[in-house]
C-alpha cells in the first residue's frame, strides 16, 4: 500500500466523477492532437512543396531576391560550373547534399500567334533530370502532389506550362474542355496589337528548322544587352501548379533554351544555384558551410546564401498563422481542462477533510497530504492522456482513410484533409506533457488547501 | 516519568471578534499505563485538552511534554512524525479511510513509521487476532458493523505500538452493549500492551474502568480520582 495504490482507490471511490473528468481530458486531448495533426500536414506539406520547387538553400547574387526578379541579366552567375563543381566536391558538404542545380529566371510574353493571343509568363530554365530528383525529396513523408517534369530527355525547345497560360494562349488540346471556353466567348484576340518588329521576328523564327511535335508558341524576353529575342517553343504539358496566381504566368524550359534567349552566343549565366538537403535541419550547418567555401573560392562574386523559409515567405506566414490557430485553440482547452480537473480535486477534498484530519493525526506530513492528491490528478492525467492519444489515432486513421478534400484559399485544386498524429512525435509528446501539466497544475492549489487544514478543524468537519 | 505532562497550559478560541477560553492554566500528569478518562459535561474542554495531548493542537500558553518531548514548539512535519511513532487515535466516529480494507487500516500507521513489510504482516495479524477481526481483515469498513469499525480503530492505533493512545468519545456511537465490549477490549489491550489510554467520555462504563479520572469543568480542572480500585487494577 503506497501513495499511488491509495490515489487510485480514491479515483476508482467516486467512478462517476473520475469518468467525467477522464472524458473531458480525453475530448480535450483528441481535439488539440487532431488539430496539431492537420496543423503538421499543412506545414509539412508546404515545406515539402518550397524544398521540391526552391530547394532549402539557394546562391544568388547580392540583391537579386529583393531587386533582381525582373532584371535576370543584372544578377547572373557566370561561374557557375565552377562553383557547382565545388559544392559537389565539397567533403563536409557531399553528405548532407541531396543535388546542386543552377537555375535561370526570367520573365517574358509567350504568344500562340496562330491564335493571336499573348500572355506575360514567368519562366524558369533549369536541368530537367535535376528537377525531377529534387521533386521527389520527401524526408517529411507527406502526400506529395509533385510530378515529373516532361521535359527530361525530351527536345531542348520543348517547354511546360501553367494551365492558365495555356488556357490563355488557347492550348486547348492540352487542357481538359471545361478549362478551356470556346474563342468566340473570349474577349478580342492579343496578337492583333502585337508590335510590327515583334511580329516580324517571330516570321523569321518561323522560317527556321521545324519544330519538334507539340503546340508551337513563342517566347519573347529581352537580351542581356536590352534587346528583343524570340525563341519558338513547342509546350508539351499544361500542368496545374495548384496556385492560381502561378498557374497563370508558369513556364518551365530548359536552362540552355532559356540560356540563349537572354545571353544569346555570350556568356551563360543563371541567376541562382539550388541547393537541396538531405533533412531540412540540415540548413544551419550547411549554410555555414556553403559560406565558408563561397568566401574561400569566390571572394569576389559578391554572393548571398537564402535558405527556403526567406525565399518563400508564405511559408512562414503560414507556420506563424497555424501557430496562432494552435495556441489560441491548445489555449482554451487547456483551461477548461484546468478548470474540470481542480473543481474535481477541489471536490474531493472538501468531501475527504475528515479523512485528512485523520491522516494527519495519524503522523502524514503535510507534503504527503499534497503528493496523494497530486497523484489522484496525475493519475487522471496519465489515463487521460494515454486514452485521448488512442482516441486521436483511431480518428486520424478514420480522416486520412476517408477520402475528404478541400480547396485552400487560392488553390487551383483540392488537396486531401490529413492529420499527422501518430507521424508527428513532437506533437504526440508535447501535446501529453501540456496535459500533464495542466493537469499537475490544476491539482496543485486543491492539494496545498489540503495540506494546510488545521487537524482540529478537518476532523470536526461533518 | 509521566508519558504526558502539562503546565500552566491555556488555550484560546477566537469567535469572530469574542475570545472563547476553552482550557486555562492546566496543570496534569497522566500516570504511565494507567486508563485515564477525561470527565466533564459537552463543551468543558475535553476535547481540546484530548488534543492538545495528542499534538494535534498547539497551546496559547505552558508546555507539554509527551513521551519526554517538549511538544507545543515542534515544527509541523517533526509533530507529524512525533505522532506516528508515540500516539494512536481513536475516534468517536471511527474515522477508518474507506478505500483500505480493515487490515490495511491498522498496516497503515506502519507504512507511515516506516517499518518492513514483514514486521508489519506479523504485527498487523497479531492486532488483528487480539480485536477477533481476523475473519473480516479483508472487508471495507462500510462492510462493517459500528462495533467492528471501533474495534478496527483500536487495532490501528496500537499499530505502531504507541506509548500513549487517545480516544475521543470512543463508545458514544454505540450501543450499550457494543460500547462495553469496546471499553472491555481497549482495557484488555492497554494492560497487554502497557500503554496510557486518556479518553473523553462522559459514558458512565468508562468512567467505571477508569484508573485516573479528571474532572473538567470550563477548562478547569475541578477534581481528580486518581488511583481508583477498579477490577483490573493498575499495573
Amino acid at each position: 500500500m503506497n501513495t499511488v495504490s491509495l490515489a487510485l482507490r480514491n479515483l476508482l471511490r467516486n467512478r462517476r466523477r473520475s469518468l467525467t473528468t477522464l472524458l473531458a481530458m480525453v475530448v480535450g486531448l483528441v481535439a488539440i492532437l487532431l488539430f496539431g495533426g492537420y496543423r503538421s500536414n499543412i506545414i509539412y506539406g508546404t515545406q515539402t512543396g518550397f524544398v521540391q520547387q526552391t530547394g532549402h538553400l539557394q546562391i544568388q547574387r547580392r540583391g537579386y531576391f529583393l531587386d533582381g526578379g525582373d532584371n535576370p541579366t543584372a544578377y547572373g552567375i557566370a561561374d557557375y560550373p565552377r562553383m557547382l563543381a565545388r559544392i559537389r566536391q565539397d567533403p563536409a558538404l557531399a553528405p548532407m547534399l541531396v543535388i546542386a542545380t543552377p537555375t535561370l529566371q526570367l520573365g517574358g510574353i509567350a504568344g500562340n500567334f496562330a491564335a493571336g493571343v499573348s500572355r506575360s509568363v514567368m519562366a524558369t530554365g533549369l536541368i530537367p533530370e535535376d528537377r525531377n530528383r529534387m521533386m521527389q525529396w520527401n524526408d517529411l513523408g507527406v502526400v506529395s502532389y509533385a510530378r515529373p517534369l516532361p521535359l527530361a530527355g525530351a527536345a531542348e525547345d520543348t517547354v511546360v506550362v501553367g494551365t492558365g497560360v495555356a488556357r490563355k494562349l488557347q492550348l486547348c488540346a492540352l487542357l481538359d474542355a471545361a478549362d478551356c471556353p470556346p474563342v468566340a466567348a473570349r474577349s478580342t484576340p492579343d496578337g492583333a496589337a502585337l508590335p510590327d518588329d515583334i511580329a516580324a521576328l517571330s516570321s523569321l523564327e518561323k522560317a527556321g528548322p521545324a519544330p519538334a511535335a507539340g503546340h508551337p508558341i513563342e517566347m519573347l524576353a529581352a537580351t542581356a544587352r536590352g534587346a528583343p529575342n524570340v525563341a519558338s517553343l513547342n509546350v508539351i504539358q499544361a500542368s496545374n501548379m495548384g496556385i492560381k496566381a502561378l498557374d497563370d504566368v508558369y513556364m518551365a524550359m530548359h536552362l540552355a533554351q532559356a540560356q540563349r534567349l537572354i545571353f544569346g552566343a555570350g556568356t551563360p549565366q543563371v541567376t541562382a544555384i539550388l541547393v537541396q538537403l538531405k533533412h531540412t535541419a540540415q540548413i544551419p550547418a550547411a549554410r555555414e558551410e556553403l559560406g565558408r567555401l563561397l568566401a574561400g573560392h569566390f571572394p569576389d562574386a559578391d554572393l548571398e546564401i537564402l535558405d527556403f523559409d526567406t525565399l518563400n515567405p508564405i511559408y512562414r506566414q503560414t507556420n506563424e498563422f497555424m501557430d496562432s490557430m494552435f495556441g489560441f485553440i491548445a489555449l482554451l482547452i487547456g483551461v477548461i481542462v484546468l478548470f474540470t480537473i481542480g473543481n474535481t480535486m477541489s471536490t474531493a477534498v472538501v468531501e475527504r477533510t475528515t479523512e485528512i484530519g485523520t491522516l494527519r493525526a495519524m503522523g502524514l506530513r503535510r507534503a504527503g497530504i499534497r503528493r496523494l492528491f497530486v497523484c489522484e490528478a496525475l493519475l487522471l492525467g496519465l489515463a487521460g492522456s494515454a486514452l485521448g492519444v488512442l482516441g486521436a489515432l483511431l480518428i486520424a486513421y478514420a480522416i486520412n482513410h476517408s477520402g475528404w478534400s478541400w480547396t485552400p484559399p487560392g488553390y487551383a485544386y483540392a488537396y486531401l484533409i490529413l492529420v499527422r498524429v501518430g507521424e508527428d512525435l513532437p506533437l504526440l509528446v508535447g501535446s501529453v506533457a501540456g496535459m500533464l501539466a495542466v493537469t499537475l497544475l490544476s491539482a496543485w492549489w486543491p492539494a496545498r488547501r489540503a495540506a494546510r487544514l488545521v487537524i482540529v478543524d478537518a476532523l470536526r468537519h461533518a | 516519568m509521566h508519558p504526558v505532562s502539562l503546565r500552566q497550559v491555556g488555550k484560546t478560541y477566537r469567535l469572530g471578534s469574542v475570545d472563547v477560553p476553552a482550557l486555562s492554566d492546566i496543570t496534569l500528569d497522566i500516570h504511565q499505563g494507567a486508563f485515564t478518562v477525561l470527565a466533564g459535561p459537552s463543551g468543558s474542554g475535553k476535547t481540546t485538552l484530548l488534543n492538545l495531548i495528542g499534538c494535534i493542537d498547539t497551546p496559547d500558553r505552558g508546555e507539554i511534554t509527551v513521551a519526554g518531548q517538549q511538544v507545543q514548539s515542534m515544527p509541523d512535519d517533526a509533530l507529524s512524525d512525533f505522532r506516528a511513532r508515540h500516539i494512536g487515535f481513536i475516534f468517536q466516529n471511527f474515522n477508518l479511510i474507506p478505500v483500505l480494507s480493515a487490515r490495511e487500516n491498522v498496516e497503515y500507521p506502519l507504512v507511515l513509521a516506516g517499518v518492513a513489510a514483514a514486521e508489519r504482516r506479523r504485527r498487523v495479524d497479531a492486532l488483528m487476532d487480539a480485536v477477533g477481526l481476523s475473519d473480516r481483515q479483508h472487508n471495507l469498513p462500510a462492510q462493517l458493523s459500528g462495533g467492528q469499525r471501533q474495534r478496527v480503530a483500536i487495532a490501528r492505533a496500537l499499530a505502531t505500538a504507541p506509548r500513549l493512545v487517545l480516544a475521543d468519545e470512543p463508545t458514544a456511537n454505540l450501543d450499550s452493549h457494543t460500547g462495553a465490549a469496546i471499553i472491555a477490549l481497549m482495557r484488555r489491550l492497554q494492560r497487554e500492551e502497557d500503554v496510557s489510554f486518556v479518553l473523553s467520555s462522559h459514558d458512565p462504563q468508562v468512567h467505571a474502568e477508569a484508573d485516573d479520572i479528571i474532572f473538567i469543568r470550563d477548562g478547569r480542572i475541578t477534581g481528580i480520582e486518581a488511583g481508583r480500585d477498579t477490577a483490573g487494577g493498575r499495573i
